[in-house]
């Protein structure tokens, strides 16, 4: 199989879907001839032409309105949001037109429409180019919401969402475009050429929204994670020796109850992380789930490790950002505490 | 010291407020005839003045005058001004239920007929409307059941929208009418991203966008004419303004003096505009702004010069904020009355044929509502069951457990 960075895996996904199906167009800001600013879009505009792949005027609202329109008319479009924390003037055409289309016109109006965009930290890149707005999106009835962690299921899980009939808010932890990214920002960077998950089938799968994976297994202390943070989770657990079973979410809304309540009761512990900052973060909705359904398996309490609720700083990013310093001693105090 | 005079703020006030005679002087108004009639493939540049004119066509003696009087089918005239007094007999019914308490609400257009309803009859099958919540027209105009109409008004059992939706945003697909959304100037965007696929697909299909004067100051306003501008896709962008913005007049939206059509200039867009309530002016701008869509030279503005007559909702009291004669003085007419009269110049309809048609769809939509009403008015009669469908195409899970809780 093709060993892909995570960049190459969603470009391949957005090209087998234009190759399949000519209902499906790819646009956003600098996405056309020049590829995108993490090069997602490269060479598609040469192969499939200027109708199907486009620059877009810097106009978020824009981008998911005419896709709004465009899904209405038959087409599938593909859209990227240059950054996540660019998408806010698109929220209002997200929350109160694409997630609603099939609900307040019982189906005669729908929003197959994607729309990707870079999330999360660990670049550098300030307040404007490192947030995860994720929960802002899992609480809108009517959208799903992926967050991906590697390049097999990028693919697989972009085919998905691209297929989907409703509309899908598709996260790319940007930090994780090139190699997997434990948080020890300090150490060189690793690739995806030689990691497991940059075995990249070539042509069509699907990785199914809705389904957790079990990233790594293990049986202290269960760890609900997504997107950069899975990696950070790994490390953690290392230098721990802890034995955490960590699961990836990859798919928030719908989620993958079945899978938390397996691993949790198997486990006993469950620690929800995600860069996000905590309060009203997804975690809470986590822990929520785990307590309502687990309660009677629980040795201590569920532990949220999240970002800090301040906004993304930059001078302080390795401060604020959830490392496997932190998660590990979380780990240590859950274990301690029975 | 400073030689600074202290800074004025500036809140712009309409011409009259209650008390107050009602005051449309500085309604620009051309003579009918008047305004010149470009050629469709015409530079946007050429035609600037035309968003400061008013293209009209009636004069005062009923009489069709002018380059943009048209040669229109009799057939056309005769069923515009059917459908003018149908949607006019079907909103005073509506609003007597709402009074009743059989509906939560209701939003007439009185005085604003014209549009929808021209404009309607100049577009083709396949073609889509993007309507706000004023364009009932659209819907009476055809032959979309008015049993179907007024059961969405009552969601009741047979509300075709299943109870989801707010009374009158109505969603009929096979008559070209978008779902409305009821958040203001969202659709004029989509309509644009309609248009654009109408064009990447190497189709000949139009969208035809709504918007009102208060909601062009959205920022999805100027959105959807930047990607308007880009893309030249087969669009026609309407503006409806009816001077009032539920309390606020066209001043709040900037539009006091510079026109609502001058908007599109800095975009490069041709744009009109247009006596609103002139039947003959609406179908004859309507028609030119389509074919130009069609034949591949873009999209077009055009601002429908009108006058809100009626509330802005039924949870709306004008009495409050604006001069209590001002519908009656608004220079521009009654739209039904202007066509009406028309007609009667040219022999193709009398006074008692009007009478006998007013009666007429009266009883149609007496009977149609006496129908809806025996499927339940005020929600009853809607399935709680219905409340989870259609939130995604295959229900997830979560929400099968909460309605399992719930017991339906």
């Amino acid at each position: 199989m093709p060993q892909m960075t995570m960049i190459e895996a969603i470009r391949d996904a957005m090209d087998v879907k234009m190759t399949m199906d000519d209902n499906v167009v790819v646009y956003g800001e600098d996405v056309g001839y020049f590829g995108g600013v993490f090069r997602c879009t490269h060479g598609l505009q040469e192969k499939h032409g200027t109708s199907r792949v486009f620059d877009a005027p810097i106009s978020e609202s824009g981008i998911v309105g005419t896709a709004i329109g465009m899904g209405a008319y038959g087409l599938r479009p593909c859209v990227e949001i240059q950054f996540a924390d660019y998408i806010y003037p698109a929220y209002d055409q997200i929350v109160s037109e694409a997630a609603r289309l099939r609900y307040r016109s019982a189906a005669e109006f729908t929003s197959p429409i994607t729309i990707r965009t870079p999330c999360g930290g660990g670049i550098f890149g300030g307040q404007t180019h490192s947030q995860s707005p994720e929960a802002l999106f899992t609480h809108i009835a009517g959208v799903k919401t992926v967050i991906v962690s590697n390049p097999y299921d990028a693919k697989g899980l972009l085919i998905s969402a691209i297929e989907d009939d409703d509309p899908v808010i598709f996260f790319e932890p940007k930090r994780l475009y090139n190699g997997p990214f434990d948080g020890h920002h300090d150490r060189p960077a690793k690739n995806w050429s030689k990691h497991p998950l940059g075995d990249v089938p070539e042509g069509h799968y699907t990785v199914p929204i809705g389904k957790a994976s079990i990233f790594s297994e293990g049986s202290d202390v269960t760890i609900l994670t997504y997107g950069t943070m899975v990696y950070v989770a790994e490390a953690a657990k290392e230098e721990t020796g802890i034995d955490a079973e960590i699961i990836d979410l990859r798919s928030l809304l719908p989620l993958d109850v079945d899978a938390i309540v397996k691993s949790v009761e198997k486990t006993g512990r469950c620690m929800v992380l995600h860069e996000a900052t905590l309060t009203s973060g997804f975690g809470a909705e986590l822990a929520a789930q785990v307590q309502e359904r687990c309660f009677y398996h629980l040795e201590v309490p569920v532990e949220r490790v999240a970002g800090y609720d301040t906004p993304y700083p930059h001078a302080q990013e390795w401060d604020y950002f959830p490392g496997p310093a932190r998660v590990g001693k979380a780990l240590k105090s859950m274990m301690e505490a029975v | 010291m400073s030689d600074y005079a202290p800074l004025k703020f500036f809140v712009p006030e309409p011409t009259g407020r209650p008390g107050d005679e009602p005051d449309f002087t500085d309604i620009e108004i051309d003579a009918a005839g008047s305004v010149r009639r470009p050629d469709i493939d015409v530079n946007p540049a050429e035609i600037k003045d035309l968003a400061r004119s008013m293209v009209r066509v009636m004069n005062t003696n009923g009489e069709a005058v002018g380059p943009w009087a048209e040669d229109i089918p009799d057939e056309i005239l005769m069923q515009g001004l059917k459908s003018m007094v149908r949607t006019r007999a079907f909103d005073e019914r509506m609003m007597t239920l709402q009074r009743q308490g059989k509906t939560s609400f209701y939003m007439k257009c009185t005085g604003e007929e014209a549009i929808a309803i021209g404009f309607q009859a100049a577009l083709s099958k396949g073609d889509m409307h993007f309507p706000t919540y004023r364009q009932q027209g659209i819907l009476l105009s055809q032959d979309y059941p008015i049993v179907d109409l007024v059961c969405q008004i009552l969601s009741n059992a047979k509300d075709p929208l299943k109870g989801r939706q707010l009374p009158i945003l109505y969603s009929a697909r096979d008559y070209g009418f978008f779902t409305v959304s009821g958040n203001l100037g969202t659709q004029f965007l989509q309509a644009v991203g309609w248009a654009m696929a109408s064009a990447i697909k190497g189709d000949t299909k139009v969208a035809s966008a709504w918007i009102g004067d208060g909601s062009t100051a959205e920022n999805d306003f100027h959105a959807a004419l930047v990607n308007a501008s880009v893309y030249k896709p087969p669009v026609v962008l309407n503006v409806v303004n009816n001077q009032w913005a539920i309390s606020s007049f066209r001043g709040m939206a900037g539009g006091n003096n510079a026109t609502f059509a001058e908007r599109a200039h800095g975009y490069d867009i041709p744009s009109l505009r247009v006596d609103g309530n002139d039947f003959l002016a609406v179908y004859a701008v309507s028609r030119w702004a389509i074919e130009r869509a069609r034949r591949g030279h873009g999209a077009t503005l055009i601002e429908w010069v009108t006058y809100r007559v009626a509330p802005h909702s039924t949870s709306d009291d004008p009495s409050k904020y604006r001069p209590k004669e001002a519908s009656a003085a608004w220079p521009l007419g009654d739209p039904i009355l202007r066509l009406k009269s028309h007609l009667i110049n040219r022999g193709l309809w009398s006074e008692e044929r009007h009478k006998q048609a007013e009666t007429e769809f009266d009883e149609e939509i007496r009977t149609a509502t006496k129908e809806a009403e025996s499927y339940g008015t005020m929600g009853s009669g809607s399935s709680p069951r219905e409340m989870f469908e259609c939130v995604f195409k295959d229900m997830p899970r979560h929400l099968r457990e909460q309605r399992q809780k719930m017991g339906v």
